[in-house]
């Protein structure tokens, strides 16, 4: 009887093995579907950027005679050809430094100037402050196009057209709705027993802000930081609007200028795009988390 | 040389002015009667700010509409002549006609893929590398995009070698190139796509983030209940997910409106692909300052209940805290 029982806890057991391995292949195979869906949308989403970084080291006539895909088969014809067109041609060099003089100072100017209203929206009372806390929040979704012409007229009139002070003010004028709301949700959500022991202590506002509330918002700011200086570096329109004919003119809109004069002859700009792209893919991958909570805190918060 | 040491002025001198405008502001405020400190400390600190939003965003607003009454050279009032000019004149309409397609496609394809990656990826092993990949183009700014793009759509003459990727792939199953961003029937969703597949990854992060807030007990009780994937979808993960839903489209209505970049480097708005902002911004490089103000009005216009929906799901919050 023992030995029967044996069998069958075998028999039991054998066939239970191999129906958990097919059920887990069935259900794979069910979800084939599933893998080949995200598949096809990486690919497209991939794909793209991929050929553009192979023909960037291709040189001309191959990009003419080919599609990119054929440098999967010898000869691969590598070449930096391009890079070095593109850096030679006039305006280039120097709009990517402009773009870096532009970037910077625009980033940390309105940076600062939004910390410090952001502090006085959330630890300090007076009137009128819902009203104008509403209006900034509104201003947040105003189209850029809808100041340009007055701010055109305000720079000619003030000597600052188509100087870098222009559009670092521009820029910070642009942003800075966006980080007030940002950094003053922040700001407020920081425990009130820390300021209000520290005004015990006898702090006054500007001790208060340096010491406790920066310091506190860092992870904020950082974020906001990377989020401002990609918006500013891959910025078009504000450049365009206001040095688009001006030796001080950024990366982006020689690129841009670039691409619509040359009517045929444009594939070397593939390196242009490199160029200019490596810095934004190089700050996301670096700084993913900081980055992905930058591009997304406004949206989830409001 | 010049350049680089007033950008180095620029970058040290703004936080110290600040720092001077903090500790200079807040000795003269302390000095003075307790009354008026209390009353005028709050102002002095959001003063800057507020001073930036009012000259670069409050007046212009005013002017602009404003402008829109006056001639090119604000000399005379013109009454609606420059908005009857933007709904009578047949390329101003097509920009029109072009940014609801816009408005349509790119936010329902946006937010529609976004939604079904995200969903998608919840359930791969593989889902973090997945993400990378479909967020990698949302860095990339819009010139660099419209250029990895226009190797994509490039055109050759029927008979000659394909080199744009999609025509070869067309060709490769026995298709006739097309021209993409010249023939006007493929044009405006070649552009509008671009524009989606810049964004997508930025929808698919945002509805991710609150898919993973959705607790696995209510999951797993609809799965034992005998509920399959997609009535799951339907009928718990799409309700829950519809806040975020509305957020991210509100959002990318405004995005369909304001675009400008993809069209003007991709096509200049040549070929029936304006939209309203390449056409406000060719009016005001054609010196039709009356004009432009009126289509930048337009586009102000379209954005207002955005504006007010923005403003009443802050107070909401606001009433929550």
């Amino acid at each position: 009887m023992s030995g029967v029982q044996v069998t069958t806890a075998r028999e039991t057991a054998a066939p239970t093995a191999v129906s958990v391995a097919m059920d887990r292949w069935g259900h794979n195979l069910q979800r084939l579907p599933l893998h080949i869906v995200i598949a096809v949308f990486i690919a497209i989403w991939i794909i793209p950027t991929l050929g553009l970084i192979v023909n960037s080291f291709r040189g001309v006539q191959d990009m003419n005679n080919a599609g990119w895909w054929t440098v999967l088969f010898p000869p691969h014809g590598f070449t930096l050809a391009s890079y070095t067109q593109v850096l030679n041609t006039e305006n280039v060099a120097s709009s990517i430094l402009n773009s870096i003089l532009i970037t910077v100072p625009a980033t940390v100017i309105q940076l600062a100037i939004a910390t410090m209203g952001a502090y006085a929206f959330a630890w300090m009372k007076f009137p009128g402050k819902n009203i104008f806390f509403i209006v900034i929040v509104g201003l947040m979704v105003v189209p850029i196009q809808m100041t340009l012409i007055p701010i055109l007229r305000l720079f000619a009139a003030t000597g600052l057209a188509g100087s870098f002070i222009a559009v670092w003010l521009a820029h910070s004028g642009y942003g800075l709705p966006f980080e007030v709301f940002l950094l003053r949700n922040y700001l407020g959500g920081l425990p009130r027993e820390v300021f209000e022991s520290a005004e015990v202590d006898g702090a006054g506002h500007a001790v208060r802000f340096l010491r406790i509330a920066i310091p506190m918002t860092v992870p904020a700011i950082a974020s906001l930081t990377i989020f401002v200086f990609l918006g500013v570096w891959n910025d078009l329109l504000v450049a365009l609007a206001f040095l688009g004919s001006s030796p001080n003119r950024p990366f982006t809109v020689v690129i841009t200028q670039l691409v619509t004069s040359l009517g045929g002859g444009w594939q070397f700009l593939t390196a242009a795009a490199v160029l200019q792209m490596v810095l934004p893919l190089a700050v996301f991958i670096a700084l993913q988390r900081y980055f992905v909570r930058g591009v997304t805190a406004g949206s989830v918060k409001g | 040389v010049d350049r680089i040491i007033t950008a180095l002025i620029a970058v040290a001198g703004v936080p110290l002015v600040l720092l001077g405008y903090i500790y200079i502001g807040e000795w003269v405020i302390e000095h003075l009667p307790d009354r008026v400190q209390t009353w005028i400390r709050p102002y002095f600190w959001a003063l800057p700010a507020i001073g930036f939003a009012t000259v670069f965003m409050v007046y212009p607003l005013l002017r602009t509409v404003v402008l829109s009454f006056r001639n090119n050279a604000d000399t005379i009032w013109v009454g609606f002549n420059n908005y009857i000019y933007f709904f009578t004149f047949p390329d101003t309409l097509t920009s029109l006609r072009n940014s609801v397609l816009w408005l349509i496609f790119y936010t329902f394809f946006a937010v529609g893929f976004g939604l079904i990656i995200a969903i998608m990826l919840d359930r791969v092993r593989y889902e973090s590398i997945a993400k990378i990949a479909i967020f990698l183009p949302v860095p990339i700014s819009a010139v660099a995009a419209s250029i990895i793009w226009k190797f994509m759509f490039d055109y050759q003459p029927p008979g000659t070698v394909q080199t744009g990727t999609l025509n070869a792939l067309l060709g490769s199953f026995g298709g006739q190139p097309v021209a993409w961003l010249v023939n006007s029937t493929t044009n405006n969703g070649a552009l509008i796509f671009v524009g989606i597949w810049s964004i997508t990854g930025f929808c698919m992060v945002i509805i991710s983030g609150s898919l993973k807030a959705i607790s696995t007990e209510v999951l797993e009780a609809a799965r034992i209940d005998g509920a399959n994937e997609f009535q799951i979808v339907r009928l718990i993960v799409t309700p829950l997910l519809w806040p975020t839903i509305t957020v991210v489209t509100t959002t990318m209505v405004i995005n369909a409106l304001k675009q400008f970049d993809i069209v003007y480097v991709l096509t200049s708005g040549a070929y029936d692909t304006d939209v309203i902002a390449t056409q406000m911004f060719r009016q005001l490089a054609n010196a039709h300052y009356g004009r432009a103000a009126a289509v930048g009005v337009v586009l102000f216009v379209a954005i207002v209940p955005l504006l007010v929906i923005n403003i009443r799901r802050f107070q909401q919050q606001e009433e929550q805290r």
